[in-house]
């Protein structure tokens, strides 16, 4: 019996069809948008000028906080603006915007494929080169890591997870980086392990991909205390939350981090990452990004230059075919869709999915719930999503936080089961949102 | 059947009754709660429609407020109007002072004629939603998006989405000056200005804040910031930030100068006479109502 | 390029779930129990169910209509499943201006008049039977005898059901075991071989429903088996207490509606909990007020009493039984 989380869940058709392409280069784009703010915090601060000849891996916005990442160069090239750039949303984000000519390294960076395996890093060498390459989690959430990896004072981790999961459909980006760089991302939990100071550590991996279980197992035999563990498929089960509870049966508790409980979940991109940034001081500045869609002429995985446009990548899988209705960053349960394609690629671009356009409007929703209780049953937080639906449409915000909407994570099972089709989880988003707004304002 | 037992019942639910009464009577009296009287008068005199544009928690909680208010300069019934208002100081023994009525104004002009569709939105039928997914589904990341948040809140039914333009209208009869809308638009577009006797009203029927090229380029009736109202305008009534115009009603003296010299046609006078055939006059849908 | 494309809040993808699907699974799993019933009372049923089905769906397009002015609802499947577990709850010759009435009150009275679907406190169906049961008590309770009335409508010959015959001979003073000669053997009510409303008679064509309604996930067990275990274990006890004057379990669940109400009746997403917690207590209310009505109170039958009087509990239950959230802190 395989292990899985034991409340709530979905299954969404898989439709993971670019599970057996290779990763491939992209080709360099002649122009990068680099948005200065990809990752969840304060934005990071520009060092460059108009003007400006940058390399690839040279550092063009810094940090401006804890919370928040470095920003290298992707390409090597002039700074063409440092102007607003329209970025997925249609609104206008600060950028950096570079024109690419040749492609010359920075010549710290170790760009040769050979496995690095040694390491005598301590703990802070770790997490300062970690925060210098601007690593940040690349399932999806983008959050700086090397806060995740400097523990609270009074905290200790003792097993260090690694998310595998790839539970939203369709995505095989981590898929293909576990075939192809398992002994990279093997050295990278090692890295992890070290400044965590964990023995420990456990890669959960569903088992619809069971060459990449039975690969890493095999592979994980050479390296000490890390462990691969199959997991049942179920959807959200690469949610942090369900992850802990899936492999070490822990539950965090609400409002609390896995630190909580003794733990740390990276993704296996972030461990690659990681692996990059500390062995062969090669910042963060590409990506696998999945392009896959029923209708697309070809699906694929590609190795993506940080700032390329969307649009390339669409082009390089064939171009968008004239049926496609819709195009999302991201999984189909909780990517967001775009309102242009010329959007660049970021850190936190996992995928880009195309819709056809039977496929990309929902089903109008009918008049009524009918108190069905699917969206209580399929809820892996344990909430009532009818319930904060209603309350967030009457704005009963006081209700609402008692009945623990912040706990609700936004993977869309519910409005996914809904058989009246009521746009469930986008009153609940926007109930979080106002709630959030008013526990703010109390603590001012 | 004997009439006796008609009696007993009569006589047993009578007693029943009484000593209820009693009970009630001393219940009602131990829990009685002091309050002013004038709160009940002060509301009778209210509009009665807890629209929340006083900034109070519907009526009883603005009569509460007020009676215990020592100064009540900075307290006004949008709905009501300075009528209303100066009864409701007048049960206090207070002089009101005299607001103008105001009155809501959309400022965006962009009807699908002007303003190109870039994307659809198929989602929850809501403004808020929709701004915090995305800006719009027009080249604008300001203007309206037609999902009538504005319309929901409107206590007054004084709001409607015109179905050629895809905007909201506002009905001058119905509409109090309460605020709601304002507050409910999360593009803020929607404000409150000074209500001229006859309804008149000018203002810059726009918020795009992008350079001229760029404004112009995903509306057609968008502020280009070109400050051509700001020269022409006699009374100074006009400032230019961040490449928008801003016509300040108090200063405003509705001479139409500023309307006839917009090249985007972006400023909207309402409710004026048809002026002599010249310019072409934007028609507003809010006449023929 | 030319088509603009769709930009919504995720999630992108839908199960394909929908309202009327699950309504049509129940219509499907009610028909075992419409054969049966059909096999046995003939004609009658037919023309008691077609009448129900008939009247609820015409009062909903009408009240909809005319009365809200809103856009009709009818192809929801949501008043076919009103009016054919009304027919179920009613006797194969109950005249047809009768079910007519039913179906005015289950839908105008027990849907409309709370704001249609979703939001009635109470099961319409039950509302309906319930208030032909208060008001036209000797129609409601005068029930054909199965086969013998197939060509039958009005004129059909009827009989006592099991459940009137214990609750009559106990209460002359007789005991089981002289009453055991009158009533059909556990295999008869099984396969339905009694007098009884429409529905309720053959346990084993609810049960093929049951499984029908697990296998498609339109109802989860707990409320079904939490009504069954809960009267199976309150009889049982009052059965080994006393043997004599008390009915055995097994007869107390294979007679009247306790398999209608615990697999359809109860069921109604509408007017059930939320929460398999909430289904537990609510399936254990129905269960223990079913006996005490069969075994104390008036009416020989009492599981349409019961679901009603828990269906008012309901907005309770859901209040203070929450699913346990995830990472609750217990307190210690």
């Amino acid at each position: 019996m395989l292990k899985t989380f034991t409340k709530g869940g979905v299954h969404p058709p898989e439709n993971k069809f670019s599970a057996n392409a290779a990763i491939e280069n992209l080709p360099l784009p002649k122009q990068v948008v680099i948005p200065i703010s990809q990752h969840i915090g304060a934005p990071a601060a520009a060092t460059v000028a108009k003007g400006d000849k940058v390399l690839v891996g040279q550092v063009i916005a810094k940090s401006s906080g804890f919370v928040s990442a470095n920003i290298h160069s992707s390409v090597s090239g002039t700074v063409a603006s440092l102007d607003a750039v329209l970025d997925s949303t249609g609104y206008k984000k600060p950028a950096i915007t570079i024109t690419v000519e040749g492609d010359e390294w920075l010549p710290e960076i170790d760009r040769s494929l050979e496995l690095k395996k040694e390491f005598s890093f301590t703990t802070e060498e770790i997490i300062a080169k970690v925060s210098a390459a601007g690593v940040v989690g690349l399932g999806g959430a983008t959050f700086p890591s090397h806060v995740k990896l400097s523990i609270p004072k009074g905290k200790k981790a003792d097993v260090l997870i690694i998310n595998g999961v790839e539970c939203e459909p369709y995505l095989t980006s981590d898929h293909r980086l576990m075939l192809e760089k398992a002994h990279e991302l093997m050295v990278g939990i090692e890295i992890l392990k070290k400044a965590l100071g964990v023995e420990h550590a456990i890669i959960g991996i569903e088992n619809n991909k069971p060459d990449a279980i039975s690969y890493l197992i095999k592979i994980a035999s050479e390296y000490k205390g890390i462990e691969v563990q199959g997991l049942k498929v179920k959807y959200p089960q690469g949610g942090e939350k369900q992850l802990i509870k899936a492999l070490i049966n822990r539950e965090v508790p609400s409002g609390g981090l896995p630190i909580d409980v003794g733990t740390v979940v990276h993704n296996v991109g972030t461990a690659v990452a990681v692996y990059d940034a500390v062995q062969k001081n090669k910042p963060l500045i590409e990506r696998v990004v999945t392009i896959t869609g029923k209708s697309l002429p070809k699906t694929g995985n590609f190795m993506v230059r940080i700032g390329t446009p969307i649009s390339q990548l669409i082009e390089a899988a064939g171009g968008l075919p004239t049926d496609t209705g819709k195009v999302v960053n991201g999984g189909p349960m909780m990517g967001k869709a775009l309102n242009t394609i010329d959007a660049p690629v970021t850190k936190g671009t996992s995928g880009v999915i195309s819709f056809p356009e039977k496929e990309a409007k929902r089903v109008p929703e009918k008049p009524a719930c009918i108190r069905c209780a699917k969206c209580v049953s399929v809820c892996p937080m344990g909430l009532e999503p009818f319930l904060l639906n209603r309350l967030s449409q009457r704005k009963i915000f006081d209700r609402l936080e008692a009945e623990k909407v912040l706990d609700c994570m936004e993977c869309g099972s519910c409005s996914f089961v809904c058989p009246a089709n009521l746009p469930l989880l986008d009153y609940i988003r926007l109930g979080k949102g106002e709630v959030n707004a008013i526990i703010r304002a109390r603590k001012n | 059947m004997s009439y006796s037992i008609i009696l007993y019942t009569v006589l047993m639910l009578s007693a029943l009754g009484v000593v209820s009464a009693i009970i009630l009577y001393f219940v009602a009296q131990k829990f009685k709660v002091f309050e002013d009287p004038r709160i009940d008068e002060v509301e009778a005199v209210l509009p009665g429609a807890n629209c929340g544009g006083c900034g109070f928690p519907g009526c009883r909680g603005f009569a509460d407020a007020f009676v215990k208010a020592d100064d009540i300069s900075t307290m006004f019934c949008p709905p009501g109007g300075n009528e209303t208002f100066a009864a409701a100081a007048k049960v206090l023994g207070k002089e009101a002072i005299a607001q103008d009525p105001m009155i809501a104004v959309v400022r965006c002009s962009g009807s699908p004629e002007h303003r190109s569709r870039t994307s659809t939105y198929d989602g929850a039928q809501s403004c808020k939603i929709a701004t915090t997914l995305f800006s719009g589904d027009t080249g604008c990341q300001f203007g309206c998006l037609g999902l009538g948040d504005c319309v929901v809140v409107c206590k007054f039914d004084a709001i409607y989405i015109d179905e050629t333009t895809g905007l909201p209208v506002i009905s001058d009869e119905k509409c109090t000056a309460c605020g709601a809308c304002v507050k409910a638009c999360p593009k803020f577009i929607i404000e409150m200005r000074k209500k001229d006797p006859k309804g008149k009203r000018i203002f810059v029927s726009c918020i795009n804040k992008e350079k001229g090229g760029v404004a112009k380029k995903s509306c057609a009736v968008a502020c280009i910031g070109c400050g051509k109202c700001v020269k022409v305008c006699p009374h100074d009534a006009i400032t230019m930030e961040n490449n928008l115009a801003y016509i300040d009603y108090l200063k405003c003296k509705l001479c139409r100068k500023c309307v006839e010299d917009c090249p985007t046609n972006a400023i909207l006078e309402l409710h004026f006479p048809p002026r002599k055939p010249k310019v072409e006059v934007e028609v507003q849908p809010e006449k023929t109502e | 390029m030319n088509k603009l494309l769709a930009v919504s809040p995720s999630p992108h993808v839908h199960s394909g779930e929908s309202t009327s699907r699950l309504m049509y699974n129940v219509v499907l799993a009610l028909i075992p129990a419409l054969a049966v019933t059909i096999f046995y009372f003939g004609i009658g049923a037919l023309v008691v169910t077609a009448v129900s089905i008939v009247a609820c769906l015409a009062f909903e397009f009408l009240i909809q209509k005319y009365l809200l002015k809103v856009k009709p609802t009818i192809s929801d499947g949501s008043a076919l499943i009103t009016g054919l577990l009304l027919a179920f709850n009613l006797p194969s010759n109950l005249p047809w201006w009768i079910v007519v009435i039913g179906a005015l009150v289950s839908i105008g009275i027990g849907k409309m008049s709370f704001g249609g679907l979703g939001n009635n406190p109470f099961n319409p169906a039950l509302v309906g039977r319930v208030f032909l049961l208060i008001s036209f008590p000797v129609q409601m309770t005068s029930w054909p005898l199965p086969i013998q009335s197939r060509m039958a409508y009005l004129d059909a010959v009827t009989g006592a059901t099991p459940l009137a015959i214990v609750k009559e001979g106990l209460s002359k003073g007789e005991v089981m075991s002289q009453i055991a000669d009158k009533i059909p053997s556990h295999m008869q009510l099984f396969m339905g071989a009694v007098g009884g409303s429409l529905g309720e008679i053959a346990a084993f064509a609810l049960l093929i429903g049951f499984v029908w309604m697990l296998i498609t996930k339109v109802i989860t067990w707990h409320i079904p088996v939490s009504i069954i275990a809960t009267i199976a274990a309150f009889t049982g006890i009052l059965w080994l207490i006393n043997s004599e004057t008390n009915a055995d379990p097994i007869f107390h669940l294979l007679t009247g509606g306790v398999m209608l109400g615990a697999i359809f009746m109860a069921t109604d997403y509408v007017t059930s909990p939320m929460h398999p917690k909430g289904m537990w207590v609510f399936g254990i209310g129905i269960g223990v007020l079913t006996v005490i009505i069969r075994v104390w109170g008036a009416y020989p039958e009492g599981v349409s009493f019961a679901i009603l009087i828990m269906n008012a509990f309901v907005p309770l239950i859901n209040r203070y039984m929450k699913p346990k959230r995830f990472g609750e802190v217990r307190k210690v």
